[in-house]
């Protein structure tokens, strides 16, 4: 144990962390560029220097390691000529084209330009050129001229990924950051080096130009890539989702996430191939319909046939409170065959954030669903009765059998397939009925990691049936101040409702008297049916999420 | 609590000369009639037109430098605006300016001519005119596009001496 002092403020610490680590958990202020908490220290960026008693000259802070007694000064007139001069030097060839940059608004070296700068240069000479728009790799573009050298990325991929692929080659004023040659920046974490990047040096070429950070809103949830579950923001503008960008979450996915949840995951959902409406097939073709029409047209299928007659598909790509109504709904009707598909890829893992399982939800799927009378039954099995003709209505819910080998050929055997869907598909083009429903990016609800891990997922991008400022949603000043004839707020919105709210009104078409209002309150039986969910709430659950109540140590698989 | 009562006007008598009426509407009639003999200044507006200053701040257009524009769609004028009336969408282009605006729209039903834009703008890109007659058959008339914002360097040349002279 071991007492310093930092600023006049008497601090007790354990073991031998550094000043910085000490400031900042203090609440202390301490600038820092290259030093990142899950990387090891290089101490190159200079920004982050403090006064130490006795010693000769300004040591860096991030390095230091604290002894007893210590006397650090952060905000005494050394230290703030001396992160002036460190500034001074930083701009004296980093471009002054903020207004181009994509990283102004959310950068270290303009923040800091504003809080620690004297706001002037000495330098009157040409600035050093170096490329600009150089393609690192098939996610990254550099801009090297930005680049401050602070060795983030080169150390993230060094550590984090252990895949080492960017090098800095040249001296002095000239270094440059380049791939090793015959290499890209193309490891499955390579776009986790644009959040790290304190500057505008690493940009993302999906999102470069697209939108200014000030004119979006973020929302916080859950990535939909795979059953990990990384924690992200998603950023929305004009009701059209523009990025994500990992949101730390230490018991998940940590600072991180992949470039194939950031990239392919959002894009369904404003994809020209959305749902709008529900539709039902009408002499062959399906036409657009309301939502009565097609209740009522379901609700007479339902009747016409038995319980055994009906196979039931819920979907590890919806959320807990949808599997939960739709096994009950079903268990109502008589339906014994009730199951999952599996979108297990083991090609796909790997020993950092990826899992095997393509679904954010099979756990929770399989916990809310499964412990209502008979376990899941597997696709292949419910394709079997099909083909034997015992089955003859399948209801599908947010999910595509078109991954399911033999479907295509059972097809003329059903006489009525349902599909809740938000994007066309293989299911939808044969179905009967289809009802449009939310996309994750659209509803509220929770979802159940691989580790077991219960998460909320929360609507980000309005429906017909949302407003913005009245459902809870994250606003940007353009949401706040908008009005409904102006054309930046008018961003497709489309006709979908979420999976357990359609299925909540077909469940009082038949006389079932529910009075679910919202997913919460959906949540709410859950936790007093479910002994897994014992104890939670939307509360408790927050932004971090919180354990089932039994987490079992082999993730259980979909459709098993 | 009781609110004070308002004074009491007491409302002065007419005079003498007042009560003869006739010397009062003479001294009137001798007021209008000197003034139709001082010099005009009405201006017979729709064919008289009045020529602003360089200072004046009509409706803001954007600067077009060797036929592109020096907008990079850095997005401050519509962030600074008070009326949210611009919109913009940048987008990447080939040449060394590597940003450019794809969409540039202003409503101009919602500005206010404040000339924050100009102000704000790091390229000298948006700048306020002379142009402040402005008429709308509909709403969607009134969001100027990008080719309806655009004017030449040399055009705006008198405003674009004028801020550099006041900067």
């Amino acid at each position: 144990m071991a007492t310093i002092t930092i600023d006049g403020k008497q601090i007790e610490v354990e073991g031998r962390p550094t000043v910085m680590q000490v400031a900042l958990a203090n609440g202390i202020q301490i600038p820092q560029f290259c030093w990142h908490p899950r990387l090891s220290i290089a101490g190159n960026c200079r920004i982050c220097l403090v006064e130490i008693e006795k010693m000769p000259k300004l040591a860096i802070s991030c390095q230091t390691t604290v002894s007893d007694g210590m006397v650090v000064r952060t905000t005494s007139e050394k230290v703030i000529n001396a992160r002036e001069a460190v500034m001074e030097f930083l701009l004296i060839n980093h471009p002054l084209d903020c207004p181009i940059c994509d990283e102004a608004g959310e950068c270290k070296l303009q923040d800091y330009a504003y809080q620690h700068s004297a706001g002037v240069s000495r330098f009157e000479f040409d600035k050093v050129r170096k490329p600009k728009r150089v393609e690192l790799g098939p996610r990254v573009t550099l801009d090297t001229e930005r680049c401050i050298m602070c060795s983030r990325c080169i150390r993230f991929c060094d550590e984090i990924v252990k895949t080492p692929q960017l090098v800095f080659t040249k001296r002095g004023d000239h270094v440059e950051l380049t791939t090793f040659p015959g290499e890209k920046l193309d490891n499955p974490y390579s776009m986790n080096t644009i959040d790290l990047c304190p500057v505008g040096a690493l940009t993302s070429t999906d999102f470069r130009f697209k939108s200014r950070v000030w004119e979006m809103s973020s929302t916080p949830t859950i990535c939909q890539g795979c059953s990990r579950g990384c924690n992200v923001h998603m950023w929305v503008r004009n009701n059209q989702i523009m990025r994500l960008t990992p949101r730390l979450n230490p018991d998940v996915n940590d600072y991180w996430m992949c470039d194939h949840g950031r990239l392919n995951t959002f894009k369904s959902v404003n994809a020209g191939d959305r749902i709008h409406g529900p539709m039902i097939r009408k002499e062959g073709q399906l036409v657009e319909v309301g939502w009565d029409e097609a209740v009522a047209s379901l609700v007479s299928n339902l009747k016409s046939f038995r319980g055994g007659e009906i196979a039931a598909i819920g979907s590890a790509y919806a959320t807990n409170e949808d599997n939960y109504i739709f096994r009950r709904l079903m268990t109502h009707v008589g339906v014994e065959n009730f199951g999952f598909l599996s979108h297990i890829d083991e090609g796909r893992a790997d020993d950092f954030l990826v899992t095997a399982d393509r679904t954010p939800n099979s756990l929770g799927a399989n916990l809310v669903a499964g412990q209502q009378g008979r376990a899941p039954a597997d696709a292949e099995s419910i394709i079997g009765k099909i083909a034997a003709g015992q089955i003859k209505m399948l209801y599908v819910m947010d999910d595509d059998l078109g991954s399911v080998p033999g479907f295509e050929d059972v097809l003329p055997k059903l006489e009525i397939l349902v599909v809740h869907a938000s994007n066309h598909s293989l299911t939808t083009r044969n179905a009967d009925i289809v009802l449009a429903s939310s996309t994750y990016a659209e509803k509220n609800g929770t979802m159940v990691n691989v580790t077991g891990r219960v998460q909320r997922i929360k609507p980000a991008v309005a429906t017909l049936y949302d407003e913005r400022s009245l459902d809870g949603f994250s606003m940007s000043r353009w949401d706040k101040f908008g009005a409904h004839n102006d054309r930046w707020t008018r961003g497709q919105k489309f006709d979908v409702k979420e999976s357990w709210r359609i299925l909540v009104g077909l469940g009082n078409a038949i006389g079932l008297k529910w009075k679910y209002a919202n997913s919460q309150e959906v949540f709410a039986e859950i936790v007093a049916k479910i002994p897994a969910f014992r104890g939670l709430s939307y509360a408790s659950i927050g932004r971090s999420g919180a354990p089932v109540r039994t987490p079992s140590e082999k993730p259980v698989a979909a459709g098993t | 609590m009781t609110r004070p009562l308002p004074p009491i006007v007491h409302r002065k008598d007419l005079t003498f000369w007042q009560k003869l009426y006739i010397p009062e509407i003479v001294r009137g009639l001798k007021i209008t009639i000197t003034q139709m003999f001082r010099p005009k200044f009405t201006r017979q507006y729709p064919e008289e037109r009045w020529v602003p200053g360089a200072a004046f701040r009509g409706r803001p257009v954007l600067v077009e430098e060797s036929g592109v524009e020096r907008c990079v769609a850095c997005g401050l004028c519509s962030r600074v605006c008070p009326a949210l009336a611009i919109e913009v969408q940048a987008s990447e282009s080939p040449y060394w300016k590597e940003r450019y605006p794809v969409k540039f729209e202003i409503n101009m039903l919602r500005c206010i001519f404040c000339g924050f834009c100009e102000e704000v703008c790091p390229e000298e890109a948006i700048i306020m005119s002379k142009e402040f007659e402005l008429t709308f058959h509909s709403q969607e008339d009134a969001i100027f596009p990008k080719e309806k914002l655009l004017k030449s360097k040399e055009e705006m040349k008198e405003r674009l001496d004028y801020l550099r002279a006041n900067r």
